[in-house]
């Protein structure tokens, strides 16, 4: 990889007054050294904000859940109030990756990871994410990209946690030198190609760091599920995942690996309405309504079957039923 | 670890008496084309803003070698390094410690797999100098650890290891495994053991020997 100055941040002021003379963040640095090492990203100069106490650790504070953007994929997994309440999101950490890999990848750089398509992250592919002209997927081997939103780059978003971020409400808090940060819901976090995301897949700025991730206070009656479906059941990428999330009043259903962004699944939530109990008939319904709105590409439709089998097995173990 | 294309002095003509191997060659290789490619990076790391500004909460490091104190199966090692190079890469090439393995170097195989504080990460997906200030143990202090032994005999008796290449990796994952959970469940050494690779195809046998000493077996 190409050489890189380096520095190591102590506190988020120092961190920030390095992203303000050009050195992008790194935590673990797990996506990034991929990155680095394909020569996909070539950084001039890096910042370690891995040694920042404040962005550590997870927090129960007025009834809902703070996140440390440097808590890992495996406390977050582990972590008692998230099992209980926020289950779907404790089942995608405790499922993403390896056990090598959850124990040091942060919960900040999960939701900020790079994709995985193989055009994007091939040196030999200047694509549209990289500036390019094109979106070599569209013409070539895209069996593994979005089938749902309107390009013009088909990329899926890799995070493992951000449907469920989505699914719950959670929000991220960023910090940032001129204005001082913000709070943005996660929804609003993630970012279309066709709403400015090509280069980029959020809507941080290049100054900003993500400090944490806030869960609000759980309600009475709130359940979820998560089913994620890949190739082999050890370490994979998904192919599709699906947290469904009850909040007590209505459901959001959210699927990940198979768009841009965590997608929701409206037509799905529709025909649900606010039936808090699920039957398998009323799963089956859910299930077909989900490919509403999917604009596959010419070699993977077959991910709508994964999709629907998703749907009605997220449901189900959301109502703590038995699946197949 | 003791370097096993080392060991003896081959016979012959006193031409190949010599101590030599692929690896010191490689090594050998590897040395002289680092001293012409660190010489430029030296000189960009120490430029004048990295050596003058003073910013609260920030250490400026360069860009070029710096020599850094890692502790390593509990001794410190002081070694010069540059920012960039993988945590696999100076235990390999610099520590002379060979028993952590670089195969996919992407952090998919687990075989570069080495405890850091106690928890299993794989080294080849995390840059040396930030395990500064962090305890190091790879395959030859977990091999040392008597509360290994037991393991380590398991893999042999179980006939674990055909190429043997992944074997390092799974026994430190084994070792931190049992650590979490001293009683695993068939299922979950199965996903204990889901970040480790072996293209030979003889996890049977590797969950064998793991499960051999759970349930308190270990020594």
């Amino acid at each position: 990889m190409k050489a890189f100055d380096y520095a190591i941040a102590s506190n988020e002021s120092g961190a920030l007054a390095a992203l303000e003379r050009g050195y992008r963040p790194k935590a673990s640095g797990i996506d990034l050294l991929d990155l680095l090492k394909e020569r996909t990203a070539a950084p001039d100069s890096l910042v370690s904000i891995a040694d920042i106490a404040t962005l550590k650790g997870i927090r129960e504070e007025d009834g809902g859940i703070a996140i440390g953007a440097l808590a890992t994929l495996e406390e977050t997994g582990a972590h008692a109030g998230i099992r209980k309440h926020f289950h779907a999101l404790a089942e995608a950490a405790a499922e993403a990756a390896t056990p090598q890999i959850r124990a040091r990848a942060t919960v900040g750089g999960n939701i900020c990871q790079r994709p995985r398509c193989w055009y994007f992250r091939s040196a030999d592919f200047n694509c549209l994410k990289k500036g390019g002209p094109t979106c070599y997927a569209v013409e070539g081997e895209n069996s593994f990209h979005a089938v749902f939103g309107n390009g013009p780059c088909h990329i899926t978003h890799p995070s493992n946690i951000a449907p469920a971020l989505v699914a719950f409400g959670a929000e991220i808090v960023t910090v940032a030198p001129e204005d001082g940060g913000r709070t943005i819901r996660a929804a609003d976090f993630f970012m279309l190609p066709e709403d400015g995301g090509i280069m980029k897949e959020n809507v941080l700025k290049k100054d900003e760091l993500v400090t944490e991730i806030r869960l609000p206070a759980a309600v009475a009656g709130q359940k979820s599920g998560y089913v994620e479906l890949r190739e082999k059941q050890s370490f994979d990428w998904p192919l599709v995942s699906c947290v469904a999330a009850f909040n007590g009043t209505k459901w959001t259903i959210v699927l990940g690996h198979v768009a841009p962004t965590p997608w929701r699944a409206k037509g799905s939530e529709s025909l649900l309405g606010k039936a808090a109990a699920i039957t398998p008939e009323i799963a089956e319904k859910a299930a077909a309504a989900s490919d509403r709105g999917a604009k596959p590409m010419s070699q993977n439709a077959w991910r709508l079957k994964l999709v629907r089998a998703a749907v009605r097995r997220a449901l189900l173990l959301a109502d703590g039923k038995e699946i197949d | 670890m003791k370097d096993r294309e080392n060991e003896g002095t081959l016979p012959g003509p006193a031409v190949f008496t010599a101590p030599h191997s692929r690896r010191l060659f490689l090594k050998g290789m590897g040395l002289a084309a680092g001293a012409t490619a660190i010489l430029p990076t030296v000189a960009v790391g120490q430029n004048a803003d990295a050596e003058t500004e003073e910013i609260p909460g920030l250490k400026i490091l360069g860009r070029g070698e710096q020599k850094v104190t890692l502790k390593v199966n509990g001794a410190s090692r002081t070694v010069a390094i540059e920012p960039r190079e993988t945590l696999l890469n100076v235990l390999r090439t610099k520590l002379g410690l060979t028993g952590s393995k670089e195969v996919c170097d992407r952090g998919t195989c687990g075989c570069c797999t080495v405890l850091l504080d106690g928890a299993s990460i794989v080294s080849c997906l995390m840059l040396a100098i930030d395990a500064v200030g962090h305890e190091v143990t790879t395959i030859e202090g977990v091999a040392d650890d008597p509360k290994n032994a037991a393991l380590i005999d398991a893999f042999c008796e179980h006939d674990a290891a055909q190429c043997g290449y992944c074997i390092p990796g799974i026994v430190v994952r084994s070792s931190a495994l049992l650590d979490e959970n001293p009683a695993p469940t068939a299922e979950e050494i199965r996903q204990g053991l889901s970040g480790n690779i072996c293209r030979c195809g003889t996890y049977t046998k590797i969950f064998d020997a793991v499960g051999s000493v759970s349930k308190g077996g270990r020594t």
